[in-house]
């Protein structure tokens, strides 16, 4: 079976989808159709986030909050209604929890110099994960630097999943802070966020959610888990890239320090002495990116007229064919076999090391990622020093696999 | 395809499988490590230099087929060079893999058996791959005891 024919339906029409996404249409060199399987890296963007970007920046920019003329005016309320979007999209309880950023790099450091330092201290631990992006590890380690905490790793298991026991056994009477993804961007795992925020809060525990790769696959609601801090990144999210949002409890928020200094963030300024504005602007300082922040919204917008539920079953659907049709192949290895997964797949292929492997399937029009995945503890953990990663899109079907197989052939009759 | 059969020559693949000289060379003199964050690849190399003459060399590394075959290739190549005539390969070397113009006859013939790597002129991405090993030596020349890291 290889035609994207079989998987319309009423509620989810991927030929539709992929009219969407302009950039599906382009010819790569050699006269090869694109075959985007890298969207856990960065998602592509459909017609609407461009149009609504070009429209601000055609008819409605201008800077916000400062303005009294009417064009900052408009800027303004379509910043803050695009932070109104997140604040619906994650199900927060208001507005001034969500705080705009660069990315989730960005958000994560923020929680770590500000909430960390000011709550933080010697021997206090925070716990993460053996499979965190190194966004979500490096902050941390240079709050230990700075405070002289200790990270404590919860391991996975051979198929990439978190061990809930070990888990369990991490926390200490000096636990202070679970730092987790929901979605690993290496494995595809999704880990039980839920009971892990749950069991954290047992042990008196904050817990901050990285959920980059999880905000484009699953639905999430901050208040039903109880995120303490959640946090994503707009640009895998089908939005643009400069703009990440950091959710937080108001009670957390409002008792942190600013993260950084500078206009926006204020209230009132002398030379004696600064008052800092209210929630959520404490945290904006300076120009923040207004035009990503609508651009954000508007995929937003765009990812409400999408059936999830449908979208969903036919990601799980083509991920059970991708295992298939690779498990057909003879030496070609999955990392990451946890039984909750999104739609990706991280594969070696014996004899063929992925840096190859990447630039014979882009040979084919075919981008993937090859490398460590921004991971290394979890290629450490595989002992692989790099793998090869497809990652669905919406607008993935069956014809990307089908051709993502064939490139692999090809590969193997090259390096055969 | 047929440019991807010009990148990966089966001399390529020959030695990026079955590398020449590897192993470590425990009466060497000069040492270097090169690294490659991008793909992982990473690679020791060890030189005996005899006055000005590289006496013999061999390495140790792991990496794509790109960068173990330029490496192995370059220790075939460099055993009775001078110092001065191992750097000045690199450097048509490099120009093999950067140059806008199609290499010379009389510059394939100065690189002899290296210009098996003029497929890779077509992958700038792949170029620190098929450089590693090169920068790595001449780091060991240098003596500068730092891993280098090509970007
Ligand atoms: C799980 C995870 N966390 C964090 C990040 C960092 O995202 P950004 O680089 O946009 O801050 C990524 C993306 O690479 C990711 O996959």
């Amino acid at each position: 079976m290889s035609s994207a024919a079989s998987i319309n339906t009423p509620s989810f029409d991927i030929e539709a989808i992929r009219k969407d996404f302009p950039i599906l249409a382009e010819t790569m060199p050699g006269g090869k159709k694109l075959t985007f399987l890298d969207s856990a890296a960065s998602a592509q963007k459909p017609q609407a986030v461009i149009d609504a970007m070009a429209n601000v920046y055609g008819h409605e920019y201008a800077n916000i909050h400062r303005g009294v003329y009417y064009l900052s005016q408009i800027a303004t309320d379509h910043f803050e209604a695009a932070r109104r979007k997140v604040q619906g999209f994650l199900g927060a309880a208001h507005d001034r929890e969500i705080i705009f950023t660069r990315n989730a790099t960005e958000a994560i450091n923020l929680v770590a110099a500000s909430w960390g330092r000011a709550n933080l201290k010697e021997g206090d631990q925070v716990i993460l994960s053996e499979m965190e992006h190194h966004a979500n590890i490096v902050p941390w380690q240079l709050l230990r630097e700075q405070t002289g905490i200790e990270l404590v790793v919860a391991p996975i298991d051979d198929d990439g999943a978190l061990i809930w026991e070990e888990f369990e056994n991490c926390f200490t009477d000096r636990t202070k802070l679970v730092a987790m993804t929901h979605v690993s961007n290496a494995l595809g795992t999704v880990t039980p966020i839920a009971d892990i925020i749950r069991t954290a809060h047992d042990h008196g525990t904050l817990v901050l959610v990285d959920g980059s790769q999880a905000v484009p696959h699953i639905d999430v609601d901050v208040v039903a888990l109880d995120a303490d801090f959640y946090v994503f990144t707009g640009h895998k999210l089908y939005g643009p890239s400069g703009i990440g949002v950091l959710y937080g409890k108001e009670a957390l928020l409002e008792a942190m320090p600013p993260y950084q200094g500078g206009g926006e963030m204020i209230a009132t300024v002398t030379f004696e002495k600064t008052t800092y504005a209210e929630l959520p602007h404490k945290f904006e300082a300076g120009t923040p990116n207004i035009v990503g922040a609508i651009g954000l919204g508007a995929a937003i917008d765009y990812l409400a007229t999408i059936d999830r539920a449908a979208a969903d079953a036919h990601e799980q659907a083509l991920l059970a064919y991708t295992n298939e049709q690779l498990a057909g192949l003879n030496s070609v290895r999955i990392y990451g076999t946890a039984p909750q997964k999104v739609g990706l797949v991280s594969f070696a292929i014996d004899g063929a090391h992925p840096h190859d492997v990447g630039t014979i399937l882009d040979h084919e029009g075919i981008a993937v990622r090859a490398g460590h995945h921004c991971a290394q503890p979890v290629m450490d953990r595989f002992g692989v020093p790099a793998t090869t990663r497809a990652s669905f899109g919406l607008h993935s079907d069956y014809d990307d696999v089908d051709t993502l197989v064939s490139g692999i052939k090809l590969v193997q009759e090259i390096f055969g | 395809m047929s440019d991807l059969r010009e990148l990966y020559q089966e001399v390529i693949l020959d030695h990026g499988k079955n590398p020449r000289n590897f192993g470590p060379l425990p009466e060497a003199n000069r040492e270097a490590h090169g690294h490659n964050p991008l793909c992982g690849d990473k690679i020791a190399l060890h030189v005996v230099l005899d006055g000005d003459l590289v006496q013999d060399v061999k390495f140790e590394g792991a990496g794509c087929a790109i960068s173990m075959a330029s490496a192995s290739l370059m220790t075939t190549i460099l055993k009775g060079k001078t110092e001065a005539e191992a750097r000045a390969l690199f450097e048509q070397f490099h120009d093999l893999l950067t140059s806008n113009e199609e290499a010379s006859l009389d510059q394939l013939e100065a690189l002899d058996k290296l210009a098996v790597f003029s497929g890779v002129r077509d992958y700038p991405l792949r170029v620190k791959c098929a450089t590693l090993g090169w920068h790595t030596l001449n780091a060991a020349l240098d003596e500068t005891g730092e891993t280098v890291v090509t970007e």
